[in-house]
């Protein structure tokens, strides 16, 4: 690893990288890798780094993967959930980041119901970034942690066949992933009910097969999405029952392609909906890999960022 | 600039096979120590201790490991360039053993500081010593002492010395670069 750094001040989504910074943070995280499986897992790189995790939205995995990656690293952390917050009283979100600031915090890693809400903030405060899920926008963070158990598995993504199945339409991982899979030279292949799939998509250099059976016999590699149901304010296909039908992998139907392919999901999964618990446990799952990678590639990620955040004199 | 060579590869070779002999004395033929060379340049010193070991005395199970302090370090976010990463090679525990640290060259004495907290990570060792060719006197930022030296040299702040090896360069040998 050369002496290098990221092109970027903070991690905001995929399109605000280049291949170099994936590269960078793919080094890294192979670093942290080894790390984290030591008997004791942590570094003091960022004792003097305090950290703000704020989540106006739920979630588990991301949380606890920061949260993790950060006590990794030795920062100090804050989490904040907007549930028990004074956004209830009415209290603007740059009015609360800046409340937060002010108690001397160097990085805020953000997710929020709403796409545009990191960028937002990047431009508006004097803190470093990181974007943790912005609505449908971007899910930075998951997609590089795609990528690099994808890579665990290919050693390389060029020309590899890359299948993304279910709710496009209400997927920031979805997005994210298609940005750095097409960075990494990866074909990409979306497969859903028409209705799940925005418009233009294809603009964006991926390819659409709505007959999932069509679609899994053509990929090296297959990443599960969840219906996302509160992001839905209108029915998108008939019944759950139908979609499962054409849309969920189960064991029968990878036997049938006779063929070794890996599955990813980024979790939370719906047991029987988008993928049966046979094949969610499989040899061929990488489903618990992600999530060890998760730690691994978010503690490069803030150490990397951290990097840039010069020490006062 | 004044470049001046204070060893070739003969005072190297005797040196080096001055401290494996040391080694083997205090430590019973390093049945319970393992030898940790410091990435990236620590781990050549290791190397041709390790050849030595085998060549001259016969010992073929030679425990060893190559450490990675980059994460450890206390200057990060302190240098205009970032802080380049290596592997750790630790294939072996470390918890009750004897451990004895190798580095080329010592200097502030803030590399073995980082080390120290950086072997933690694999154990609890009974003992660590420390182990380098080159000890810089009066360099010192910590109260950090070797125990087996190759040679001292008197240098000042602004002064380097450089360690070459055969492999990466054409003969072994060691500099002191000035800076008139």
């Amino acid at each position: 690893m050369n002496h290098k750094k990221l092109s970027v001040n903070h991690l905001l989504g995929i399109k605000y990288l280049n291949i170099s910074d994936v590269n960078l943070i793919f080094e890294t995280a192979d670093f942290f890798k080894e790390l984290i499986n030591r008997p004791i897992k942590k570094v003091p790189t960022l004792r003097d780094i305090t950290i703000a995790n704020l989540f106006f939205e739920n979630s588990t995995r991301t949380k606890l993967s920061f949260e993790l990656a950060q006590k990794r690293l030795s920062a100090d952390i804050i989490n904040f959930s907007a549930s028990q917050s004074s956004i209830k009283k009415g209290e603007t979100l740059i009015d609360t980041v800046k409340n937060i600031l002010a108690m001397k915090v160097d990085m805020i890693v953000i997710r929020h119901p709403n796409p545009g809400t990191a960028n937002f903030l990047s431009k508006n405060i004097d803190s470093c970034v990181i974007n943790a899920g912005d609505g449908t926008h971007e899910h930075p963070t998951q997609a590089l942690l795609d990528a690099y158990s994808l890579k665990e598995k290919f050693s390389n993504l060029e020309n590899r066949n890359i299948l993304i199945v279910g709710d496009i339409m209400h997927s920031r991982v979805a997005l994210s992933n298609i940005f750095l899979l097409k960075m990494l030279g990866a074909n990409v292949k979306l497969c859903a009910p028409r209705s799940l799939i925005p418009h233009h998509i294809e603009s964006l250099g991926v390819s659409f097969e709505s007959d999932f059976k069509k679609a899994i016999k053509w990929c090296d590699a297959v990443n599960m999405l969840r219906v996302q149901n509160e992001r839905m304010n209108q029915n998108y296909f008939p019944s759950i029952h139908e979609y499962k039908n054409l849309y969920g992998l189960n064991l029968s139907l990878l036997k049938s392609i006779n063929r070794n392919i890996v599955i990813l999901h980024p979790g939370p999964i719906n047991r029987g909906v988008e993928i049966t618990s046979d094949v969610a446990d499989s040899e061929h799952s990488i489903i618990l890999d992600q999530v060890q990678n998760g730690v691994a590639v978010r503690m490069a990620i803030i150490y990397l960022l951290a990097s840039k955040i010069i020490v006062p004199k | 600039m004044s470049k001046k060579e204070i060893l070739n590869k003969n005072q190297i070779d005797t040196i080096l096979n001055r401290l494996a002999c040391q080694l083997l004395e205090n430590h019973a033929f390093l049945k319970n120590t393992i030898l940790i060379g410091l990435q990236p340049r620590g781990v050549f010193l290791l190397d041709k201790l390790t050849e030595i070991l085998l060549n001259k005395h016969g010992i073929n199970d030679v425990n060893y490991g190559k450490l990675d302090i980059t994460f450890f370090r206390d200057d990060f976010r302190r240098l205009d360039k970032q802080l380049t990463a290596n592997f750790s090679k630790m294939n072996i525990s470390v918890e009750g053993k004897k451990i004895i640290l190798i580095d080329d060259v010592l200097y502030t004495g803030r590399s073995i500081r980082s080390a120290l907290t950086a072997i933690d990570t694999f154990g609890r060792p009974i003992k660590i010593e420390l182990l380098v060719l080159i000890d810089r006197r009066y360099s010192r930022e910590l109260p950090i002492q070797p125990d087996y030296v190759g040679i001292q040299v008197d240098t000042i702040q602004n002064d380097k010395v450089v360690v070459e090896w055969e492999g990466t360069k054409k003969s072994d040998s060691i500099y002191l670069i000035k800076d008139l």
